[in-house]
């Protein structure tokens, strides 16, 4: 292999215990080792992480835009879904 | 430690702070011209790591700027190793290797004593184990990489063979088991350079023919330079403050 | 192109379908576009986007991204000189902040199916820009304090309201880079500070170093809003959200007190406050010199670009030793195998 250019990889920064991992960005690297030690060095250099996750970008699978109205409009009329969605009488605690 | 009252304590935290201060100054001498953006950020992360422990150390001897701006080049204790020039990348990654190992094991040793050091090891050695992971996977990279890539860095590894043995000289002030070290050390490279397919260097660590003396104020051409560079603002200006 | 990067939605009808249908098709995605924008709704990366937009937004975050590198070069042209150990330590750690800026900017750019190794080589090849004030030298330790009050302050100026700007993406990493920029402007303040507080030279060499970078500075906001030939379709489309006389004139009514707190003088003996505007007023700008720096005629611009060019070509043995490596010993996922 000649080719000097890295794939690119999405990493995923744990900001502290008990969150979940959130995408923070990309970045280039040849393999996944290198890819975790330049998003830590990147992504966590003043102490912005407890864990990372790093994908390769094209390991992604994402939903496209076209689908949204399928994808995420039927979640919209189910309101019941929602603590908000129930009216409890006045007075009535710890629900 | 008070600053002034363990000669033998600054003895050491001279020698320990000064290997600290030359091998982050000749690290940030990469900014801008690193390989990869991505490396731009881990070399000047190991350069800071370092520039932070030289400050710590060298403040425990006296003023930190006095100290690094104002000697003279025979006045420094670092390693021959450290002040060595850049070279090309690999000639960097030989010398993260050869020096974080030795500086890993060493903060180790310190670390788990109960001597002056112990706190600062104990915080030291975390940053250095990063640095020697570091080292470690470039040194992989390389010597598994291209046909060119193992040849530089078989090069650089021969090339600077010969400063690695004066690390397991005595250090003044320090209480340390060298041959555990030197050993440890071995042990460690060893595996590292077979793993990348790296032949361990034949040449003498040791001896006439070797390198050395760091510690006692003997250092090779390009120091001279290097400290020139360093100092020549600071003494343009006497007295000043910045 | 991968699942994450570039959307292209919209931009290639389906087979079979009539030209007049394709026509309402995109007729509708432009719709939905420019409704978002009206809605001050941030565009995401898959999502239908005018051509002219995308290749706007690539242009700007290129460039930003290019200034971040190149800018770095001045800086780290007083790393080994800097003349205390705490100013070496600040100076490191900003000139890395560069390096990781680029990095966001460009990891933005991607979003945009352009590859970095693509506007590297637009860089490297002089196709695409950086901002100009990094072809002007750092000659004393003061022009790195000149760099972080005046060109950082400049620049914070301009990227504050990018954290606003109608593509997610460059808005995340500007939110990132501002977050980050904060101590930039601060240290080299409070460097230009001890100096102008210093001895005589240091004193003379803080004015100095003032008195070069003041108007470079001013020319960072870019021409004059009618001659700004992007100006008009970039606020349109919420990826610029003031003209850049707007921004400059801010910058200077910021900048002015700040240079009589450092007891250092402008080099512009027409500034004054104006009552009636609520503004300072400042002398004209030299845009003879502003349009010959950006031909090419800076005193640095073939020294930037040709030390930029050569790290580039010393760093291929080992990007392609690890790449060639990564070939060897990982899986297709690129997990390791030992």
């Amino acid at each position: 292999m000649t080719s000097d250019s890295w794939p690119l990889w999405e990493v995923f920064v744990r900001s502290r215990r008990g969150l979940s991992h959130t995408h923070a960005g990309s970045l280039h690297a040849p393999d996944a080792e290198m890819a975790l030690r330049n998003a830590r060095d990147l992504y966590t250099r003043r102490s912005e992480g407890v864990s990372i996750w790093v994908v390769p970008s094209t390991a992604i699978t994402a939903s496209s835009p076209d689908e949204k109205d399928p994808f995420f409009e039927p979640a919209a009329d189910k309101p019941y879904r929602h603590p908000t969605f129930y009216e409890i009488p006045e007075g009535v605690k710890h629900l | 430690m008070t600053g002034t009252t363990d000669t033998r304590a600054a003895a050491a935290a001279l020698a320990l702070g000064d290997d600290a201060l030359v091998l982050s100054h000749r690290l940030g001498e990469w900014a801008g011209s690193a390989p990869v953006l991505e490396e731009e950020v881990a070399l000047a992360n190991i350069a800071l790591d370092l520039l932070g422990q030289a400050r710590v150390l060298l403040s425990l001897v006296g003023d930190e700027d006095e100290l690094a701006y104002l000697r003279e080049e025979r006045a420094f204790r670092n390693s021959q190793l450290v002040e060595q020039p850049n070279g090309d990348f690999a000639h960097t990654i030989a010398r993260q290797l050869y020096f974080s190992t030795y500086q890993r094991l060493l903060y180790g040793q310190l670390a788990s004593g109960d001597g002056p050091f112990a706190g600062l090891a104990a915080k030291a050695v975390k940053e250095v184990a990063y640095h020697q992971d570091h080292a470690e996977h470039w040194t992989l990279r390389l010597g598994d990489g291209t046909a060119e890539s193992h040849q530089r860095m078989q090069r650089a590894c021969d090339a600077l063979w010969r400063y690695t043995g004066e690390l397991f000289q005595p250090v003044d002030g320090l209480d340390l088991d060298l041959p555990g070290l030197e050993t440890a050390w071995l042990d460690s490279v060893t595996a590292v350079l077979g793993r990348a397919t790296l032949t361990v260097p034949s040449g003498p660590r040791t001896g006439a023919w070797s390198a050395g003396a760091g510690r006692q104020g003997l250092h090779t051409e390009s120091f001279g330079r290097m400290l020139a560079e360093m100092q020549h603002l600071h003494r343009s200006h006497p007295g000043a403050t910045w | 192109m991968t699942a994450v990067t570039a959307g292209t939605a919209g931009t290639t009808g389906a087979p079979g379908v009539s030209d007049t249908a394709a026509a309402a098709e995109q007729a509708a995605y432009e719709a939905v576009f420019d409704a978002a924008v009206a809605a001050d709704e941030r565009i995401e990366p898959r999502d239908w986007m005018p051509e002219a937009y995308r290749a706007s937004l690539v242009r700007q975050i290129a460039q930003h991204a290019h200034s971040e590198i190149i800018g770095m070069q001045p800086e780290a042209n007083w790393i080994t000189r800097a003349p205390s150990l705490r100013r070496k330590a600040i100076l490191m750690a900003k000139v890395q902040d560069e390096a990781g800026h680029g990095l966001y900017l460009y990891s933005a750019a991607e979003t945009l199916g352009t590859s970095r190794d693509e506007l590297l080589d637009k860089l490297h090849s002089g196709r695409q820009k950086y901002s100009s004030i990094f072809n002007y030298p750092t000659l004393t330790w003061a022009d790195v304090g000149a760099i972080g009050w005046l060109v950082d302050g400049a620049a914070i100026t301009n990227q504050v309201p990018l954290c606003r700007c109608s593509y997610g993406p460059y808005a995340r990493a500007m939110v990132r880079v501002c977050k980050e920029e904060s101590f930039h402007q601060r240290q080299g303040y409070e460097a230009l500070l001890a100096l102008s507080n210093g001895t005589e030279a240091q004193h003379a060499m803080a004015q100095d170093a003032v008195d070069r970078w003041w108007w470079p500075s001013l020319m960072m906001f870019g021409p004059p809003d009618d001659e700004s030939t992007h100006t008009a379709q970039a606020m349109a489309w919420k990826i610029k959200r003031h003209s850049n006389d707007e921004l400059r004139q801010r910058f200077v009514d910021i900048a002015v007190p700040q240079a009589e707190a450092l007891g250092l003088t402008l080099p512009d003996p027409d500034i004054r406050w104006n009552e009636e505007r609520g503004h300072y007023d400042f002398g004209p700008i030299d845009w003879a010199e502003f349009w010959d720096v950006l031909k090419g005629n800076g005193p640095c611009n073939d020294q930037r670009l040709s030390k930029r060019r050569q790290a580039h070509e010393d760093g291929a043995w080992v990007r392609e030793a690890a790449a060639a490596y990564a070939e060897k010993h990982t899986g297709k996922h690129g997990e390791a195998q030992a």
